[in-house]
């Protein structure tokens, strides 16, 4: 909302390959909706667009790639500059682990 | 590793009231909360502004930032913003200190930091309750807590022209900080009829604060012309790759479908409501029980002390009641954990919060009432809707479960159908399975129904590697056993 900064420093990220504008503070999902993204992630089954949903980091429907990690929810996730954001691939086979398997894994 | 006196998970109004005031009182400190900045939900807030757009009781959140600030500075709180606790373990021998281990989700280049306290105060909040309805999984559909989350963190708006749909006052203040942030509000859909909130002896009189608030969106509704359409509820969300438009229809008194009718929108917001966040009392083992509203929450003595030893709870894990409740309950806590260390308290002062907190609660269970689920969901919920957000299953697949495999409680509806098993951990679509296989009457669910949908191992889904750094007994903490 504030453009204080001036066009003298616009800060960037990178998503899927191409450069979004950012404010500081502002969370990757907030700057891909106010860059006309409308959906950064396609679902398993149905093979779905979804983007952001709950919005505070409950329904894991936001989830990126960033910096390299996977599953990362990008209502929380802070933009910062050169930071390498990607969508989450199909099928999704991230080395993690939901609740319900991990009793079997750590045993 | 941080060592500290008193873990605070939650830095909302709860979480940061009680950790302020505990590092005044002289205790060392970790404040954790996994969103960026302090101030929870309530009093979320950007990152250049305490006032915007929607946020009320915006001086009580500038003084707690400053005192926070002053225990910062002076050593006694470690704020640990951006942290994501997945795993609390109690103490096995008395003194023997609460383990947290975290993950950042902030910045994922961040280190996990592990926190060894003597004392856990748990003050996680709340999230937005949903009804499954077709088409909600569309981009352009979100939570109403989210909308505003969006707003008032990033003054993003969620779309140009927003239907608002569920029940409950919350709508209003969501609908209000839409069309002041500048979008055009087609329609707040209200599914019950406000009259009953007015109605409600121990409402509105008991809260004065809340009334002002009220009076203040009727103004907001008016000035912006946003139609306000009681007994009416979304029943379907069009559109191919985002949201195009809704069908609306009237509520009758039996919760019959009628005088369906078209909306163009852009966005959805929806709320039925607030979830307590309970997952971490309940991993530790702290007796629960089930809230008017269907909710489950914590059991607190009247100090806000857990059944586990040095365990505390404060805000909405103890009962859906609101920013007023909480910051009530987060002074309280903190008065108790003080006198636990050693301290002395003000005994008048305890008095007054504990007067305060059954006031909120009869100002809440009033709320609760006056907006509770839907008595029937055989036509809101359609069989092509889908419940469960991640694994994708449809509202026929749960119905199924329960015709033909006997699935009555949500454990079996989970089991049979995989609703509750993906990313979420069923956060989103258990009080949906709840409803379908136990009914819509909160009254006759019970806490080991629900409990069962609220055991999430890790909080939060965590990499293989952070999981081998678990020591063995952790890892058997995680299992659940006790």
């Amino acid at each position: 909302m504030n453009h204080h900064d001036g066009a003298s420093s616009v800060h960037m990220f990178v998503f899927d390959g191409g450069a979004i504008p950012f404010t500081p503070g502002q969370s990757v999902a907030a700057a891909l909706l106010a860059h006309g993204v409308q959906a950064w992630r396609t679902t398993r089954v149905e093979h779905s667009p979804r983007a952001i949903f709950c919005g505070i980091g409950v329904c894991y429907d936001c989830l990126v790639i960033a910096g390299g990690v996977r599953g990362v929810r990008a209502c929380l996730l802070q933009a910062k500059d050169g930071l390498q954001v990607e969508p989450m691939p199909l099928p999704a086979e991230a080395p993690i682990l939901d609740g319900t398997t991990t009793g079997e894994v750590s045993q | 590793m941080i060592s500290v006196d008193l873990a605070v998970i939650g830095a909302g109004p709860a979480g940061l009231t009680a950790a302020t005031l505990a590092a005044e009182g002289g205790l060392r400190i970790a404040l954790i909360d996994m969103n960026a900045r302090p101030g929870g939900q309530y009093w979320r807030h950007g990152q250049n502004t305490t006032h915007p757009i929607g946020l009320h009781q915006s001086a009580m959140l500038d003084n707690r930032l400053t005192r926070l600030a002053a225990e910062v500075s002076r050593g006694r709180i470690t704020p640990l913003m951006g942290y994501h606790v997945w795993v609390a373990s109690a103490p096995t021998v008395p003194g023997e200190p609460f383990i947290l281990r975290t993950t950042p989700t902030c910045d994922p280049a961040s280190e996990p930091v592990q926190v060894e306290a003597q004392r856990l105060l748990i003050a996680t909040g709340a999230y937005d309750r949903q009804l499954p309805i077709p088409g909600w999984t569309l981009p352009g559909v979100v939570a109403a807590g989210g909308a505003q989350a969006l707003l008032k963190e990033h003054g993003q708006l969620v779309g140009q022209r927003v239907v608002v749909a569920g029940t409950g006052p919350f709508l209003l203040s969501v609908g209000a900080g839409l069309a002041q942030g500048g979008a055009h509000v087609a329609a707040v859909c209200e599914y019950h009829s406000p009259l009953r909130w007015l109605q409600t002896p121990a409402g509105a009189v008991s809260e004065p604060g809340k009334a002002r608030e009220g009076i203040e969106y009727a103004e907001i509704f008016v000035r912006q012309r946003i139609p306000y359409l009681p007994r009416h509820t979304v029943v379907r969300i069009h559109g191919e790759t985002h949201v195009e438009g809704v069908t609306i229809a009237r509520v009758a008194l039996d919760g019959s479908l009628h005088d369906h009718r078209y909306l163009e929108a852009d966005a959805v917001a929806l709320g039925w409501g607030f979830t307590p966040q309970v997952e971490l009392p309940v991993a530790l083992g702290a007796q629960t029980h089930v809230d008017v509203d269907g909710s489950l929450v914590v059991t607190t003595d009247r100090a806000q002390r857990a059944s586990i030893p040095a365990l505390y709870i404060a805000g909405e894990a103890t009962g859906v009641g609101g920013a007023t409740k909480a910051v009530i309950e987060g002074e309280l806590a903190a008065l108790t954990v003080l006198h636990d260390s050693g301290e002395n308290v003000a005994e008048k002062r305890v008095h007054d919060l504990q007067r305060a907190v059954r006031r909120a609660q009869r100002f809440a269970r009033a709320l609760h009432n006056a907006s509770a689920l839907p008595a029937t969901l055989d036509e809101l919920i359609s069989n092509d809707a889908i419940v469960c957000r991640c694994e994708e299953v449809q509202a026929a697949t749960v119905r199924e479960a329960v015709a033909e495999l006997d699935a009555t409680r949500p454990r079996d509806g989970k089991i049979t159908t995989r609703a509750g098993l993906g990313w979420c951990q069923g956060r989103e679509c258990a009080l949906a399975v709840s409803c379908l296989t136990m009914g819509t009457d909160t009254r006759k669910w019970d806490a080991d129904a629900l409990r069962a949908t609220q055991k999430r191992p890790l909080a939060t889904p965590v990499s293989l590697g952070a999981l081998s750094m678990m020591d063995a007994d952790m890892a058997s903490t995680a299992q659940g056993e006790k």
